[in-house]
C-alpha cells in the first residue's frame, strides 16, 4: 500500500472547473428550501425563487457536465471508476434538474409536491458529484 | 445498453407532452369534464400567421362577406353608431413583468401567433355614406388612448374602456373626430394587466356601465395579492362615478353584452389553461348580481382546481355553474346579440368571436359562431359556424376574429387582429325575406 501511495497521487480538479462545480449544490439546495417554504406558506415568491435557482444550477451545471465529459474522455489509461461516477452523477443531476425545471414551470400549486421531491433528489445527486469532484480526479504517476 | 437509456428517456419525456388526439370539445349546458391532466410540457400548437391574399372568410349560403377596412393596428372591438358609422378600438396592452424563466419562453412562443404591429392606441371611424356596403371613409376619431377595448354610447356620451380607466368623449351624431381629449370617469385595476382587455356594455336604460376585468394570471401563479379586484365584472354608474363588484370569479370576462329585450347582462369568459385539451370550457353565461363563478378555486361550478392554494371551500360551495359551454380554449373575445335583420336562421341568439387556441393539440376557435337563443336563453343546441376559414388548409392562421358587433340594419362586423382588417357579413337574399 505504501508503494501505491508513492506512485500515485490525486490531483485537485482545475481551479475553473472547481469554481463551476461550486454552483449546482448550493443552488439546488436553495431551490429545495424555497420549495419547502412555498409548500408551507403558499407565497408564490418562493416558487419564483426556486425557478431561477434551478435555472442557474442548470446553466452552471451544463459547463461542469461538459468539463467532466472531456475529462472522462481524456483520462484514458488513467481513468478510474471515480471519473465514471463523477460524470454519471452530474449527468443524472442535470437531466433530473431539467425535468425539475419543467415541473416548476407548471402554474402555482401544480408544482407541488412533485417539484419538491425532484429538488431533493437533484440536491442529493449534486452532493455526490461535488463530493467526488472535490476528492480529486486526475491521477498522476510519480 | 447504457447509451440507449438516455434516448428512451427523452422520447418518454417528449411523448408525455404529445399523446393522441383529444376528443372534440363539448358544448352546451352540460359539457363533459375530463380529469385534469398535464404532461411535463403543456399542449401547445401555435397557428403561424399566413396571408389572406385574395381569399376571404367563409360564410353560410345566402350571406356574403367583404373586407371594409384594412391596414389597421390591432383592431379588437367595434361599435356601430346610430348613424351607421363604425368605431374600431385598436390597441394592445398589458405590462406584466417576467417573474420566472417560463414567462420569457411563453411570451416568445405566443408572440409567434400574433401580428408584429404595435397596437394603435386609437379609435378609427369607418363610414359608408351612400349605403353601398363600401366604407369609403376611414379616419382617426381619437388617438393617444391607452389600449382601448370596450365601447358604449349612452346619449351624447361615448364611453371607452381603456386598459386603465373608463373615459368619456362627447359625441354628436355624424361626428368624425373627437372634439377634445377624453374625460376620465373611473380608474380601472391595471397593475400588471396580465389580462388587459376591459370589455364593456351599457344597460338598456343607459343607467349603468358594466366592465369586465380579467385575472392577473392563469391560475394565481403571480400570487393572490395581484388578484385584488380582478376576475370580476364591475357595475359603474357614470353619473356618480361610483362602482361596485357586480359578479366575481370570472377568470377573464373578455366580452360583455346586454340582451336588448330583457336587459340581462351576458358575458363570455375565457377559462383557465394547462389542465388538459378539453378543460376548462370557455363559457357564455347570464351574469347574476352578486354571483361567484369559481375562479380561481373551482371551475364549471364546484370542480375544485388544486392549483389554487390555499383553497376556499366556503366560496367553492356557492360557485355558480355557467349556462353554456363554448368549448375549451376557443378564446371567446367577442359577443353580440343578433337582430331579425340578420336573417331568419340567425335572428335570435348571440354571435361569438373566437380568437382561437394555443393550449390544445388540435386547434379550436378561429371562427365566429352563432349560439341560438329562445326566450332569452340558449336553446342548448350546438353553436352554428357563421364565419370560418380563418385557418388555412395547412393549419396556419390567415386571421383571428376578436370583437363582433351587429349593425341593426343587418350586418355582422368582425374585427380581425391578425390580418388587421374589419370584415362585414351581410345577408344577400334580403329581398326574398
Amino acid at each position: 500500500m505504501a508503494d501505491f501511495n508513492d506512485r500515485y497521487s490525486r490531483l485537485a480538479i482545475h481551479p475553473l472547473h472547481a469554481v463551476l462545480l461550486a454552483f449546482p449544490l448550493p443552488l439546488f439546495l436553495s431551490a429545495l428550501v424555497a420549495d419547502m417554504a412555498y409548500r408551507s406558506t403558499y407565497l408564490i415568491q418562493w416558487l419564483n425563487f426556486a425557478q431561477w435557482l434551478i435555472a442557474g444550477a442548470l446553466l452552471m451545471g451544463a459547463f461542469v457536465l461538459v468539463w467532466a465529459l472531456v475529462e472522462l474522455v481524456r483520462s484514458r489509461e488513467l481513468r478510474t471508476v471515480w471519473h465514471m461516477i463523477y460524470f454519471l452523477s452530474l449527468l443524472a443531476m442535470w437531466i433530473l434538474g431539467f425535468i425539475n425545471a419543467l415541473e416548476h414551470a407548471k402554474d402555482a400549486y401544480a408544482t407541488m409536491p412533485g417539484g419538491m421531491w425532484l429538488s431533493l433528489i437533484v440536491t442529493l445527486l449534486a452532493l455526490v458529484a461535488t463530493w467526488v469532484g472535490y476528492s480529486g480526479l486526475r491521477e498522476e504517476v510519480r | 445498453m447504457r447509451n440507449k437509456i438516455i434516448p428512451a428517456f427523452l422520447l418518454a419525456l417528449f411523448l408525455s407532452a404529445c399523446g393522441g388526439e383529444p376528443p372534440p370539445p363539448s358544448y352546451g349546458a352540460n359539457p363533459e369534464l375530463p380529469e385534469p391532466e398535464r404532461g411535463l410540457l403543456p399542449s401547445m400548437v401555435i397557428s403561424m400567421p399566413a396571408e389572406w391574399g385574395d381569399q376571404k372568410p367563409t360564410v353560410p349560403q345566402g350571406y356574403s362577406v367583404e373586407m371594409i377596412a384594412d391596414d389597421l393596428s390591432v383592431p379588437r372591438q367595434t361599435l356601430v353608431l346610430p348613424n351607421g358609422d363604425i368605431l374600431v378600438a385598436e390597441g394592445s396592452g398589458g405590462s406584466a413583468p417576467v417573474m420566472r424563466p417560463k414567462d420569457m419562453i411563453a411570451n416568445y412562443v405566443k408572440k409567434q401567433g400574433k401580428t408584429d404591429r404595435p397596437g394603435g392606441n386609437r379609435l378609427t371611424l369607418l363610414r359608408d355614406a351612400d349605403g353601398d356596403g363600401r366604407y369609403e371613409l376611414k379616419t382617426t376619431f381619437a388617438e393617444n388612448v391607452n389600449a382601448p377595448y370596450g365601447m358604449a354610447l349612452i346619449g351624447d356620451s361615448l364611453y371607452v374602456a381603456n386598459q386603465d380607466a373608463v373615459v368619456r368623449f362627447e359625441y354628436q351624431d355624424g361626428q368624425t373626430r373627437a372634439s377634445g381629449p377624453p374625460e376620465k370617469i373611473v380608474d380601472l385595476p391595471s397593475v400588471y394587466n396580465h389580462h388587459w382587455t376591459k370589455a364593456m356594455a351599457a344597460s338598456v336604460d343607459g343607467r349603468y356601465l358594466y366592465v369586465g376585468i380579467g385575472s392577473n394570471s392563469n391560475i394565481t401563479e403571480r400570487g393572490m395579492e395581484v388578484e385584488e379586484d380582478r376576475a370580476m365584472v364591475w357595475q359603474i354608474d357614470p353619473q356618480t362615478r361610483m362602482h361596485r363588484r357586480y359578479a366575481t370569479g370570472l377568470r377573464n370576462p373578455s366580452a360583455l353584452a346586454v340582451d336588448p329585450d330583457t336587459n340581462q347582462l351576458w358575458v363570455a369568459v375565457n377559462e383557465r389553461d394547462e389542465i388538459g385539451d378539453n378543460l376548462v370550457p370557455d363559457y357564455l353565461t347570464a351574469v347574476r348580481d352578486g354571483g361567484f363563478y369559481g375562479w380561481p378555486y373551482s371551475y364549471w361550478g364546484r370542480n375544485v382546481d388544486e392549483r389554487a392554494q390555499p383553497q376556499r371551500p366556503d366560496l367553492v360551495e356557492r360557485a355558480i355553474t355557467p349556462d353554456y359551454s363554448l368549448g375549451a380554449h376557443v378564446a371567446a373575445l367577442g359577443l353580440a346579440f343578433s337582430t331579425p335583420a340578420m336573417g331568419e336562421r340567425f335572428a335570435e341568439g348571440v354571435f361569438v368571436g373566437e380568437h382561437g387556441s394555443w393550449n390544445r393539440k388540435v386547434p379550436v376557435g378561429f371562427k365566429v359562431v352563432f349560439v341560438p337563443f329562445r326566450n332569452g336563453r340558449p336553446t342548448g343546441a350546438a353553436p352554428v359556424d357563421f364565419v370560418t376559414g380563418f385557418l388555412n388548409e395547412g393549419g396556419d392562421a390567415r386571421g383571428r376574429p376578436v370583437g363582433v358587433s351587429v349593425d341593426p340594419r343587418g350586418a355582422l362586423i368582425v374585427a380581425d387582429d391578425l390580418a388587421n382588417v374589419i370584415w362585414r357579413v351581410t345577408p344577400t337574399d334580403r329581398a326574398a325575406q
